[in-house]
């Protein structure tokens, strides 16, 4: 989310989810919503059905929602930059951008005029595949629309690009001035349940608690206050995607995993299995003996959802509730209580005796989260910022003014996936979720009615590059890219574009993150999921 | 210029043009017309007549929920008119199918129960003739379908198709024998249902089931417990209806932001958590292998692992991963660890990923 977070001086999603029924247009791109986001997708689908908006799909996929599209634009994957610097260039062209807007609350727009220029839609065409015409449709359905909303997800962030992808989402709702109003903004769909809260809570190398950075000795100081101690670490700390590296020259010694399973998601799977078992010392906190946890020195049991007390923190920035249901299972702990403990042996005693308490200190030293308390979290769920205990909470940011000022463009361009098809692996790769289904499969694949609906891997194909590869539907096929090599069904589907297979990473025993690469975008050192090459046959 | 009024049971009642009088009466506060096929938030189609309601000056009574008030109506709720009118529906209801209370799921939270309790009518002895025959549907292990229950009310059918927007279900076939169907009439296993569960959720009656939830529990021997969904960043808000330290089933709460609904994983996703192989001790690595240990070993090992490391080759050089999966709580108080404890700023969680 650094690009937003440039951009506007936030990187959460703008608006409310609710408010995506009152969008004049929704502009989707990267993100299988109906798949990954069901409900919100049935907002998306209700605002087009029922209030008779517009809705452009930009998607290599044959999504579900491009049924309900207005227009569908099919790029070539890692293409994200020059379909929308054409769709700029067309409203600069045609003068459908918002002036006032523009002069008014952004910066740097002379420089964004100059690099889009050049991306003519025939130009662009060349690039993504896109005919023209259709860029110049989609330019003028956004920029005359009234308030139009840009949803994107992780088909906008894992590439190398990821980060000036989003900038550039980001210049597209600047320019048409779409950002600070209702039903208007940048949206990215947060893909876990807590990641919005992992980051608030300074889950993240670089940030406290509420994005107060590390590097200001203010923040430190602060903290120091608050935490009773000295010498906070002054430096950015390392990503997971640079920590994992790191283990093999020695700079990592020890990890404490909790909840993750790096074994299955990482982006180089077969480097992610060798570098966890070169550390000096693994701990996994978890609820399953996970592939992770399988390679741990010590396993900690915690407990799930359903026994805990606490906060979760959804995609639209809403703060809510998380209650025990059943009694903690007998042996597992509470992940706080086990982290205290651990504290405590080192010296640091943590004295809190339920979530409630830790709540409190975060919202001493948390501005954006400080008017929260779990009394009036009883009732309802509260968007941050929310300041103070009077303050109803945020519906939609940067309203009259963006969080860093002036929104800030910025002038980008289209580069090449880090690896592009070629005679010896022909077929792009594209990853991703299933409906039925959730990240490594770690709670999803114990469930038996998801289980029942998308019991195996599969690759998603063409009946085009099928007919070519001479695969048949349900026929075990090998799926090989530079790094390593899967075996799962083929499904022949509607959904693929010839030339790009598919395969969702939710299932160990065939690991999507096999194929994928390693190369990160050089600031959110997200990996390139989306796009890498590889060839298929009969198994 | 004041808004136009009706008056509703003696009641002067002030409207909006286009309201229905079920809207105006139940914004007024008058909660006595009964519903049954009417769903908030879904466009009334007025088709099982329960809320019928008299208009003075009307030949014919009106079903409430779907006509639209106009200046002036005198309305009554409730009248001997309306009363016989309603229990001879209710009866009809009744006799439609085969309304066992005894064993049906939907017993104490069925709204046609409830209405035959409130007008007191009884099963017909012309209900249910012998060799009649329902159609009933339990070939996957999410939703079984019942239609010995079914009353035509038709609103699974806007609940899947204006609310959760999947499209996947239709009144199919005619008159005398509508029923409703998925594509081509094929069950929910082979159409295009994404098992939401939206359609369970709105059934007024015992006809649509949360398969894992038959026969574990009657409504007054469950507890429900709002929390919010351990699955997607949407963050629904679920009603957990629990009996005897035991999930038992999983309804989309009405609040913001899923307003009642929940996809296939919020609904029947939640198998995971009394599923067996969940960890339930400790485990240290002994010769290589993962033995069980107890939490007082396991937890001094940990502090004297990172301890030793963390003085012979620095903070720096451990790593903590947090996680999107836990609360706001634990992951503050995790990086607060690492931080002020560990003394490290390599934190991070699966954002990226
Ligand atoms: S299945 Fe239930 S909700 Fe659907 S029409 Fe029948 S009674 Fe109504
Ligand atoms: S019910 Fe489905 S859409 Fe809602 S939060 Fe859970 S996973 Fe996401
Ligand atoms: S509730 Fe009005 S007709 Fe059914």
């Amino acid at each position: 989310m650094a690009g937003l977070a440039a951009s506007f001086g936030s990187g959460a999603m703008t608006n409310s989810i609710a408010e995506l029924e009152d969008s004049d247009c929704i502009l989707v791109t990267g993100s299988n919503t109906t798949e990954n986001h069901p409900v919100i997708a049935a907002r998306i689908k209700r605002a087009v059905l029922y209030n008779n908006k517009t809705l452009i799909v930009i998607e290599p996929r044959r999504i579900d929602l491009v049924k309900h599209a207005t227009l569908w634009l099919r790029q070539k994957p890692g293409t994200d930059i020059a379909v929308f610097n054409g769709m700029m260039h067309v409203i600069l062209k045609e003068n459908l951008h918002d002036a006032a807007y523009v002069a008014e609350r952004t910066e740097n727009f002379e420089a964004l005029k100059e690099t889009v220029a050049k991306y003519t839609p025939e130009y662009v065409e060349q690039i993504s595949g896109v005919p023209a015409a259709d860029i110049i449709k989609a330019a003028r359905l956004f920029a005359q629309a009234g308030a139009a909303s840009l949803v994107y997800c992780m088909g906008i962030t894992q590439h190398t690009v990821g980060t000036d992808n989003v900038k550039t989402l980001a210049n597209l709702a600047m320019l048409t001035g779409n950002v600070g109003l209702w039903g208007g903004g940048v949206n990215p769909l947060r893909g876990q349940n807590n990641v919005q809260g992992a980051c608030d809570m300074g889950g993240l190398p670089n940030v406290f608690s509420g994005y107060q950075v590390v590097t200001d000795a203010n923040n430190r100081k602060k903290m120091e206050e608050a935490w009773g101690v000295t010498g906070l670490p002054d430096y950015v700390g390392m990503t997971m995607t640079e920590m994992l590296p790191a283990i093999k020259k020695g700079d990592i010694k020890a990890l404490y995993i909790v909840g993750e399973n790096p074994v299955v998601s990482d982006a180089d799977l077969n480097h992610a299995i060798k570098e966890l078992k070169a550390l000096d010392f693994l701990v996994v906190q978890d609820i399953f003996l996970t592939e992770t946890a399988q390679l741990a020195d010590v396993v900690l049991p915690a407990v799930t959802f359903a026994e805990k007390e606490g906060t979760f923190s959804n995609t639209e920035r809403r703060v809510a509730r998380v209650r025990q249901a059943i009694p903690p299972l007998a042996g597992a702990r509470q992940d706080w209580q086990i982290v205290a403990e651990i504290s405590k042996r080192l010296g640091y005693a943590m004295d809190y005796q339920k979530p409630e308490d830790i709540f409190e200190e975060i919202r001493k030293v948390t501005p954006s989260y400080a008017g929260i308390t779990y009394k009036r979290l009883e009732s309802a769920g509260i968007q941050w910022p929310c300041p103070t205990e009077d303050h109803p909470g945020t519906v939609f940011l940067h309203k009259d003014k963006f969080a860093r000022g002036l929104g800030a463009f910025f002038a980008i361009e289209h580069k090449d996936p880090a690896e592009m098809p070629d005679v010896d692996y022909p077929l792009y790769l594209t990853t991703g979720r299933l409906l039925y289904h959730y990240h490594t499969g770690t709670m999803s694949r114990k469930a038996v009615g998801l289980v029942e609906k998308a019991p195996e891997c599969m690759v998603e194909i063409s009946d085009l590059d099928a007919a070519q590869y001479g695969i048949a539907d349900g026929q075990q096929v090998r799926v090989k890219s530079r790094r390593g090599e899967i075996t799962a069904k083929a499904q022949i589907s509607p959904k693929a574009v010839p030339g790009t297979v598919f395969v969702p990473f939710h299932f160990a025993e065939a690991a999507a993150n096999l194929l994928t690469i390693a190369a990160l975008d050089p600031v959110s050192k997200i990996p390139e999921y989306k796009v890498c090459a590889v060839q298929i046959e009969k198994a | 210029m004041s808004n136009p009024t009706v008056t509703i049971d003696g009641r002067a009642v002030e409207f909006q043009p286009g309201q229905t009088i079920l809207d105006i009466a139940r914004s007024a506060g008058i909660f006595t017309i009964p519903t049954l096929c009417y769903m908030q938030g879904t466009n009334p189609t007025g088709s099982c007549r329960v809320c019928v309601v008299e208009v003075e000056g009307w030949r014919t009574l009106v079903t409430a929920c779907s006509t639209a008030a106009t200046p002036n109506m005198v309305i009554h709720t409730e009248n001997p008119k309306v009363e016989a009118a309603r229990k001879n529906i209710i009866e009809l209801l009744l006799a439609s199918g085969n309304h066992n209370c005894l064993i049906c799921e939907a017993n104490g939270e069925c709204e046609l129960q409830a209405l035959a309790y409130r007008y007191q009518v009884a099963t017909p002895i012309y209900a249910n003739p012998p060799g009649a025959k329902y159609y009933y549907e339990d070939n996957n292990s999410m939703i079984v379908r019942d239609f010995s229950k079914c009353v035509m009310c038709g609103r699974c059918v806007r609940a899947c198709n204006e609310r959760q927007v999947n499209l996947a279900i239709q009144i199919g076939y005619r008159g005398h024998h509508n029923k409703i169907v998925g594509k081509c009439d094929y069950p929910y296993i082979d159409s295009d249902c994404v098992f939401c569960g939206s359609c369970v959720q709105a059934c007024p009656v015992g006809a649509l089931l949360d398969k894992n939830a038959i026969g574990q529990g009657r409504p007054w021997e469950r507890r429900t417990v709002r929390t919010t969904c351990p699955y997607c960043g949407v963050g629904c808000q679920i009603d957990l209806h629990v009996k005897g330290g035991r999930i038992i089933k999983a309804m989309g709460a009405r609040a913001i932001p899923n307003e009642g609904r929940l996809c296939v994983k919020g609904r029947f996703g939640l198998g995971f958590v009394d599923h067996p192989e969940r960890l339930q001790t400790p485990m240290v690595k002994k010769n290589g292998r993962l033995q069980e240990a107890t939490w007082d070993e396991a937890l001094d090992l940990v502090a004297s692992k990172l301890k030793e490391i963390k003085d012979q080759h620095g903070p720096k050089t451990i790593g903590g991963w947090c996680s999107a999966r836990i609360t706001n709580e634990e992951n503050y108080v995790f990086q607060k660890f690492m931080r002020a404890v560990v003394g490290t700023n390599n934190v991070d969680h699966c954002a990226r990923l």
